[in-house]
């Protein structure tokens, strides 16, 4: 075995912080907790394309009890000119796009389909209602029982109100951390070992208020869960707005989807999939001190 | 699960390793840092953790990554929904819901509205005007000759024409109606309550579900049907019904006879007919596994499909 040059180390401490050392690794994440994470990520990618392929069924969505044919808030429609080309129109409102090649119309095996959602993003592929269905309700139960399993484990080990929840010197530096946020500044060193208050109050909405959110307007979809339900039914305003909320909660996930996969890499992407796959995550105080000075 | 992953990930992504050992003291025991094999190492001296070919093995490993997670979950997706194991386990959640929803809401009523709410049209879905002889000549004769057959398990098989029916006692209701594809309407239906007529042919101690035999046809022209369980066959807002937003239910919607489940999600269930009504004793998981998962008919679960020589 060869023994390691003295370069490759990281600078030494200076000699007041010997106590604490520059860098170390901790344990971040516990064994129950990344299974549960992982779970939970093939579920939403599962529940994301097989939701976008029962959405494909009828695309288009509306508020109150019962459709509105003519007047949807959002639909992905088509229209053919002339010529005999589709142009997929999507509408929201009285506003119309062109987003052909995206909604509306796409390819499908190189030839111009009409449907909502392109086929790469929908599971399975091609249009097939009954087969969303099945994907969607048989991981629709693992996200749930798997967000059961999330609450009584953090409520157990006070993951819930020792990481997540913030804490009064958090709400104190909401200020900063928004401007740190905003220009890319991350916690590093000691401060990165702990969630900060925007992270703590992203994964309480996400969990709380999107996850439980998506299961209940996912109920209130049943007719058969609407003969208990009827209370939640009406309090979001009907059926097809709790199917519009349904599917608004759906892309309040890909929103926090898309901005925590930007922090991952951020914030060093080897070190958080590290710590999200073996627990072990690296505090490197060094470094924020080169970006303080 | 570290131990598992380990030798797997190193093979698979060594960018993976390379970034996580960085910003760690390194330890003279551990392998990760002490192997001194590579080459770039004994030209180029000790690798540093900052050194400049991070970026590119992080991108790569973040294109690898995404290319993976890609073709495993669509590509993966697509080609288990295409085996014949795969739709079954999926399917295994649907036992599950139906337990679930049968204990939380047991004879719960579902929603009736005012006549206010009622949809300007109600929108017809499936086959919306059947080209079968038999049905066209029942049509043209306006369905005076159709008969509701009731048999199977029954003490007293019936035999009912739409007049009989309608002197029976009927019920009114302004009930919802979504469809599985997500939309909803709202109508105004009268008909018999099913429970009526299973009540007047008795079934027997071992039947337990009501099958309807449809002059709706599949995508292949066989016949249509759907099982229902004796728990929603005898709720009070389970209709046959004849009559849709005060007038003759017209063809589209299901004309002479359409069952009405409120507490279902409807698709079809209409135009029950022929020797319809078979009172059964098991759901036909086996009969309707001819109709299941076709992609064609949308791969439909297993208490609906199209019937076979075994329940003509």
């Amino acid at each position: 075995m060869a023994s390691i040059p003295e370069d490759t180390l990281p600078p030494r401490a200076g000699p007041n912080e010997a106590a604490r050392p520059l860098h170390r690794v901790i344990y971040r994440h516990t064994l129950p907790l990344r299974i549960m994470h992982w779970i939970n990520a093939i579920c939403l990618l599962i529940l994301l394309g097989s939701g976008l392929q029962i959405f494909n069924a009828h695309p288009a969505l509306y508020w109150g009890q019962r459709s509105t044919f003519d007047r949807p808030w959002l639909s992905l429609g088509a229209i053919q000119t002339r010529d005999g080309k589709l142009h997929g129109v999507t509408a929201i409102g009285t506003h119309r796009f062109d987003t052909t090649g995206w909604f509306g119309v796409s390819k499908v095996n190189g030839q111009s389909t009409v449907r909502g959602f392109p086929a790469w993003a929908t599971i399975p592929g091609p249009q097939w209602l009954a087969m969303g269905r099945a994907w969607h309700f048989f991981f629709a139960w693992i996200f749930v029982i798997n967000g059961v399993c999330f609450f009584a484990y953090a409520l157990w080990t006070r993951h819930l109100t020792r990481d997540l929840v913030p804490t009064r010197r958090d709400w104190r530096g909401i200020g900063r951390s928004i401007l740190d946020h905003a220009l890319l500044r991350h916690p590093h060193g000691e401060e990165a070992a702990r969630y900060n208050v925007l992270q703590r109050l992203a994964y309480l909405v996400v969990i709380f208020f999107f996850g439980g959110g998506v299961v209940l307007m996912g109920l209130a979809m049943s007719p058969r869960m609407d003969s208990v339900l009827g209370w939640l039914v009406d309090l979001v305003g009907g059926r097809q707005s709790a199917r519009s909320i349904h599917f608004l909660f759906a892309m309040g996930f890909i929103a926090f989807f898309l901005i925590h996969i930007f922090e991952v890499i951020v914030t060093g992407l080897g070190n958080n999939l590290r710590s999200i796959i073996t627990g072990r995550y690296a505090i490197n105080a060094e470094t924020r001190d080169e970006t303080d000075t | 699960m570290k131990l598992i992953l380990s030798p797997w990930l190193k093979k698979c992504c060594p960018a993976f390793f390379q970034n996580a050992g960085s910003g760690t003291r390194p330890d003279p025991a551990s392998p990760d840092q002490a192997d001194g094999l590579d080459p770039r190492r004994a030209i180029h001296g000790p690798r540093h953790p900052d050194s400049e070919e991070r970026p590119d093995a992080r991108r790569r490993f973040l294109r690898d990554a995404l290319a993976l997670t890609g073709a495993v979950t669509l590509g993966g997706c697509d080609k288990l929904s295409e085996t014949d194991w795969a739709p079954k386990v999926l399917g295994s959640a649907t036992a599950l819901s139906h337990a679930a929803q049968r204990a939380l809401s047991r004879n719960a009523m579902a929603r009736e509205y005012s006549e206010a709410d009622i949809s300007p049209v109600f929108r017809p879905n499936g086959s919306t005007d059947p080209q079968s002889s038999e049905y066209r000549a029942l049509a043209a004769n306006g369905f005076h000759d159709y008969r509701l057959n009731v048999g199977g398990l029954v003490a007293h098989p019936l035999s009912l024409s739409l007049e009989q029916l309608r002197a029976l006692p009927n019920r009114t209701q302004i009930t919802r109606h979504d469809c599985v594809e997500g939309w909803s309407v709202i109508g105004k239906w009268t008909g018999v309550q099913l429970s009526r007529v299973l009540e007047m042919a008795q079934p027997t101690k071992a039947a337990r579900y009501a099958v309807f035999r449809c002059y709706d046809a599949m995508d292949d022209g066989s016949e249509y049907y759907e099982s229902l369980g004796f728990d929603d066959a005898y709720h009070p807002q389970t209709l046959l019904a004849w009559e849709l937003n005060g007038k003759t239910l017209p063809i589209p919607n299901g004309a002479p006879l359409r069952l009405r489940v409120p507490r279902h999600r409807g698709r079809q269930r209409r135009l029950l007919g022929r020797p319809g009504l078979p009172v059964v004793r098991r759901h036909l998981k086996e009969w309707a596994r001819s109709g299941c998962c076709e992609k064609s008919g949308h791969g439909r679960p297993w208490w609906i499909g199209r019937t076979d020589d075994r329940l003509r």
